[in-house]
C-alpha cells in the first residue's frame, strides 16, 4: 500500500509542472500561434522563483515571480511573432536557447544549497484520513492550483464566449478579422497567458519538485509539454491525462532503478517518453477528431489586411 | 429622400493596379441596387469599403446622410450595414448558432440564439438547423447561415457578392423570393453578380464596372442583356462556335459500377456510377457542390485508387488502380478544381508549374530540368492562350484567377490528351477568358478527344456540352442529350437523384 501511494503521489506531483505548461501552450496554440520556447520560458520562471525565495521573500510572492518572467520572456517572443511576424519556428526555439541562457547566466550566483520546498498543505480531518488522506489531501498548494486551473481553462474554452472567439482565431484570424475581433491584440494574451503558465512551471520545478537549482534543471520538460500538446489532439482532458501517464512512467521508472532492475538505467530514463508518445500516437489515430480540434492556422503569421 | 448609402468619388489603389477609380453612386431605401462587373472590374474591392474592410484611397461614403469618417466593419454593423461574402466568413470547427454568435454582439446565451435562428430563418423560407456543425453544411446552407446572420442585426443594407454562384436554381427563386421580402420591409440591397439575367430580374437599378471604373448605370429591367454585356466587356462579346459532335465508335473514358466509401466523415459516399465519354465529344457532370464530385473527379484522376481495377476504363485498360501518373500515360489530363494547391503550386513560377505535367514532354533529361526548353515551353502557352504574365518567371501566385486558369488549361492541352477531366473550368473567371477557354474545350473534343467537364455553372454546361449527367448525393443519372433536356429538368435532378433519407430531408428543405 505504502508503495502505491508513494507511486500515485509521485506520478501527481511529477505531472504538476508538465500540466501548466501544456495547458498554457494548449491556449496558445489554439489561437493559432506556436510557441516552441516552453523550455526557455520554465527556465526563466525556475530561475526568478528560485532567486526570490533565497532572496527571503515568502513562497507565494517567488512563485508569482517565476510566473511574470515566463510572461516577460513570452512577450519577447510575442514581439517577435506577431509585431514583427517572423517566423514562429525560429522564433520559439530562439526562446528556448535564449531562456536557457540567461537563466544560467542569472543562476550561476545562486549556490547549490537546497531551500525549503513550499509546504504541502494539511487539512484537518481530511488529510488524516488513512490512505485517501495521503493519497488526495496532502499535496502542496500548487498540485491543486494545476487541477483547478485545468478546469478553468475547458470551461473558457468551451463554455464561454472569450474561448469561442480564441478556438475561431485559432481557426481562420481573416475570418475573425473580417467579423471585427482584434486577431492580434487576443493571440497576444494568449501568448502572455501561455509564457505565465509556463514560468508557474518552471517556479514549481525550483521551488517544489527539486527546490535546488540546477543549470537546465527542465531537462526538456518543456519539450514533452509541447509534444503533449499536439499529441492530446489540442484537448484540455487528454493533456491532463497525458501529463499524469508521463509523471507515472517517470516514478515507476525511478522506482525500478532503485529494486535494481537488470536494465540500463539510461534506458529507463528514457522508458516515460517513449511511454508518453507511444499512447498518445495511439490515441491520436482519429483523424476526424484530430482535424476538428486542430487549430487550422497554427504557425501562419497573420497580418491585418488594409 | 436622402439616400441610404451615397459614394462619391471613390478612389483605391493597391501596388501595381487601380482597383477603383473615381467611383459614384447613390442607393435609395428599400433599393435592390447592382453592381455589375467582370472579375477583376473591382466589384470585389468597392464592397470592401463599403463594409469598411478596406479603406479607400480618396472619396467619401455618406449613410443615410452623414458621412462615415474613419472607416472599419464595426461602424457598418453599427450603421446596419452588413454582408455577404462571396467566400463565406463562417468558422467550419464550430456550429451554426456559435458562428452567429460570434459576429453579434449581446449575451452570450447560445439556446435563446438557436430559437430565435429557427424562428427568423423559418420567416424568410430558408430553414436551418442552428446546432450543426458549419463543415456538415452544403454549400447553399451555408449562404442561408450567412445571410440569416445578417438578418439577426435587421439590417439597413444588405451586401451580397455573387450569391447564386453555388446555388441550385431552384436555391435561386428561393433566395430572390428573401431579398424581394428584404427590400419590401425597406432594406437596401447591393447585389454584384456577374449574371445578366439575375440582375435583370431582381435589380431596380445597375451600376455597371470595368477596369475600376462606372461605365454606366441602368435600369435592368428595361435594357437589353447586349447594351449590359457592352458596358460589361466594353467590346463585342466572344462568339461560341460548337459544331456537331462525332462520337467515336468506342469510348474513351468508361466508368462500371465504381462505388467508393466516403473519405471521411464529410464526404460523400459513391453508389453503382457508371458512364462513358466518347472521343469528340463533351460530357458534363452537373450537380450542387458536395454531393459527390470531388470524390468522383478524385477516382478518375488518380488521386485516389480504386482496388477493382474494371471499374474505370481509359482506352479500354483496366485503370482504377493506376495513380495519377500512370494515367497521365494513357493520355488523361487534368484540370483541377483548385488552381492554387492542385493545379498548380502558388509560389513557384510559372515554367517550373508547366514542368508539373509536362516534363514527359522532353523537359526532363536524365533526371536534369532543361531550363530553356521548359521557359520556351511555358511561353508558347501565355503566347497561344493570352496569359496576362509578366513571362515564364512570374509566380502562380502573381496571376488573376481567370489567367492562372488559362495557363493551366493551356498546359494539359498541350499535353494533347486523348481524356481530359476538367472540374470548374471557369470559376471566377471573367466573361472574355471564360469564353476563351469554353472554346478551347469545344476545340479539344472536336479534334477527337474525351472531355468530361464537372461544373455547378448550368449555363456553362448547355452551352458546350452533348450529353448532361447529374451528380446527386454520390449517385450519378442516367445521361440526358442536352439538346433534349432543359433546366428544370436538370434542376430537379440535382435534388433529387438520390433517394437516401438524408436526400430526402434535404429536398424537404430546397423546397
Amino acid at each position: 500500500m505504502d508503495l502505491f501511494i508513494a507511486i500515485f503521489t509521485g506520478t501527481i506531483i511529477a505531472a504538476t509542472p508538465l500540466i501548466f505548461a501544456s495547458l498554457g501552450e494548449l491556449v496558445v496554440e489554439k489561437s493559432g500561434v506556436l510557441n516552441l520556447g516552453l523550455e526557455g520560458m520554465m527556465l526563466m520562471g525556475a530561475a526568478f522563483a528560485f532567486w526570490a525565495v533565497i532572496s527571503g521573500l515568502p513562497m507565494p510572492v517567488a512563485i508569482a515571480a517565476g510566473a511574470l518572467a515566463g510572461a516577460a520572456t513570452s512577450l519577447l517572443f510575442g514581439v517577435l511573432a506577431l509585431t514583427f511576424l517572423t517566423n514562429q519556428y525560429a522564433a520559439g526555439l530562439a526562446l528556448a536557447i535564449f531562456g536557457s541562457g540567461v537563466s544560467a547566466f542569472l543562476g550561476r550566483g545562486f549556490g547549490s544549497t537546497p531551500i525549503d520546498a513550499l509546504k504541502r498543505i494539511h487539512i484537518p480531518l481530511l488529510s488524516d484520513i488513512p490512505v485517501v488522506g495521503p493519497l488526495f489531501f496532502r499535496f502542496d498548494p500548487m498540485v491543486y492550483l494545476a487541477i483547478a486551473i485545468f478546469g478553468l481553462i475547458t470551461w473558457f474554452l468551451y463554455r464561454t464566449k472569450g474561448g469561442l472567439i480564441l478556438r475561431t482565431i485559432g481557426e481562420s484570424p481573416e475570418t475573425s478579422h473580417a467579423i471585427g475581433y482584434p486577431v492580434t491584440r487576443i493571440r497576444y494574451m494568449a501568448v502572455l497567458f501561455g509564457g505565465l503558465m509556463a514560468g508557474l512551471a518552471g517556479a514549481y520545478l525550483s521551488v517544489a519538485y527539486t527546490p535546488l537549482w540546477v543549470e537546465n534543471m527542465t531537462a526538456g520538460k518543456g519539450w514533452i509539454s509541447l509534444a503533449l500538446v499536439v499529441f492530446a489532439t489540442w484537448r484540455p482532458l487528454r493533456v491532463l491525462i497525458g501529463a499524469w501517464l508521463f509523471g507515472g512512467m517517470t516514478i515507476l521508472q525511478l522506482q525500478g532503478q532503485a529494486l535494481g532492475i537488470a536494465v540500463p538505467s539510461e534506458l529507463l530514463s528514457a522508458l516515460p517518453y517513449l511511454a508518453t508518445i507511444i499512447v498518445l500516437v495511439i490515441i491520436s489515430q482519429n483523424r476526424q477528431m484530430l482535424a476538428l480540434h486542430f487549430p487550422a492556422s497554427l504557425a501562419k503569421p497573420f497580418r491585418a489586411a488594409s | 429622400m436622402i439616400p441610404r448609402l451615397e459614394l462619391h468619388n471613390i478612389t483605391k489603389s493597391y501596388p501595381g493596379i487601380v482597383a477603383n477609380e473615381d467611383i459614384s453612386l447613390s442607393i435609395q431605401r428599400g433599393e435592390v441596387h447592382a453592381v455589375l462587373g467582370e472579375n477583376g472590374a473591382g466589384k470585389s474591392t468597392l464592397m470592401k469599403i463599403i463594409y469598411g474592410a478596406a479603406q479607400a484611397d480618396s472619396g467619401e461614403i455618406y449613410c443615410d446622410g452623414k458621412r462615415i469618417e474613419a472607416h472599419n466593419p464595426a461602424i457598418s454593423r453599427s450603421l446596419g450595414i452588413e454582408m455577404v461574402y462571396q467566400h463565406f466568413a463562417l468558422f467550419e470547427s464550430v456550429s451554426v448558432v456559435e458562428n452567429i454568435a460570434l459576429a453579434i454582439k449581446g449575451v452570450f446565451d447560445l439556446d435563446r440564439l438557436a430559437a430565435e435562428i429557427k424562428t427568423l430563418s423559418a420567416r424568410y423560407g430558408m430553414p436551418i438547423d442552428p446546432h450543426r456543425r458549419v463543415h456538415d453544411l452544403s454549400v447553399g446552407e451555408r449562404q442561408r447561415v450567412e445571410i440569416v446572420r445578417c438578418l439577426l442585426q435587421s439590417p439597413k443594407l444588405l451586401i451580397l457578392d455573387e450569391p447564386t454562384s453555388v446555388l441550385t436554381p431552384q436555391a435561386v427563386v428561393k433566395l430572390f423570393e428573401t431579398l424581394r421580402q428584404l427590400a419590401s420591409e425597406g432594406c437596401s440591397i447591393v447585389y454584384i453578380s456577374h449574371k445578366l439575367d439575375e440582375v435583370q430580374e431582381l435589380c431596380d437599378t445597375a451600376t455597371v464596372l470595368r477596369n475600376g471604373r462606372v461605365t454606366g448605370v441602368a435600369r435592368p429591367k428595361e435594357t437589353t442583356s447586349l447594351e449590359l454585356a457592352r458596358m460589361m466587356v466594353g467590346s463585342q462579346l466572344p462568339e461560341m462556335h460548337v459544331s456537331p459532335s462525332v462520337p467515336s465508335e468506342k469510348p474513351v473514358l468508361e466508368v462500371r459500377g465504381l462505388s467508393a466509401p466516403a473519405r471521411d466523415e464529410y464526404g460523400t459516399e459513391l453508389t453503382n456510377i457508371s458512364f462513358d465519354v466518347h472521343g469528340g465529344e463533351i460530357v458534363g457532370l452537373a450537380g450542387v457542390s458536395g454531393n459527390g464530385q470531388a470524390e468522383l473527379i478524385a477516382l478518375l484522376s488518380g488521386e485516389r485508387t480504386h482496388s477493382r481495377s474494371e471499374t474505370i476504363l481509359i482506352g479500354g485498360r483496366p485503370s482504377g488502380h493506376l495513380g495519377a501518373g500512370e494515367r497521365r500515360k494513357l493520355g488523361m489530363a487534368f484540370v483541377p478544381e483548385e488552381r492554387l494547391g492542385r493545379g498548380a503550386v502558388p509560389p513557384h513560377c510559372l515554367w517550373e508549374n508547366a514542368l508539373l505535367t509536362a516534363h514527359r514532354t522532353g523537359l526532363v533529361r536524365k533526371g536534369l530540368v532543361e531550363r530553356g526548353q521548359a521557359r520556351d515551353f511555358a511561353r508558347r502557352i501565355i503566347d497561344r492562350f493570352k496569359v496576362k504574365a509578366n513571362g515564364p518567371q512570374s509566380s502562380a501566385q502573381s496571376l488573376s484567377g481567370g489567367n492562372l486558369q488559362k495557363f493551366i488549361v493551356g498546359r494539359e492541352l498541350t499535353l494533347e490528351p486523348k481524356l481530359l477531366l476538367v472540374s470548374q473550368p471557369t470559376w471566377g473567371v471573367d466573361v472574355g477568358a471564360a469564353a476563351f477557354i469554353r472554346q478551347t474545350l469545344v476545340d479539344l473534343s472536336r479534334a477527337g478527344a474525351a472531355v468530361l467537364v464537372v461544373s455547378e455553372e448550368l449555363d456553362e454546361l448547355f452551352e458546350i456540352c452533348d450529353r448532361l449527367l447529374v451528380i446527386s448525393n454520390g449517385r450519378v443519372s442516367p445521361p440526358l442529350i442536352r439538346k433534349q433536356t432543359n433546366r428544370e429538368e436538370i434542376g430537379l435532378l440535382m435534388t433529387r437523384v438520390g433517394h437516401g433519407e438524408a436526400r430526402r430531408s434535404e429536398v424537404a428543405l430546397e423546397n
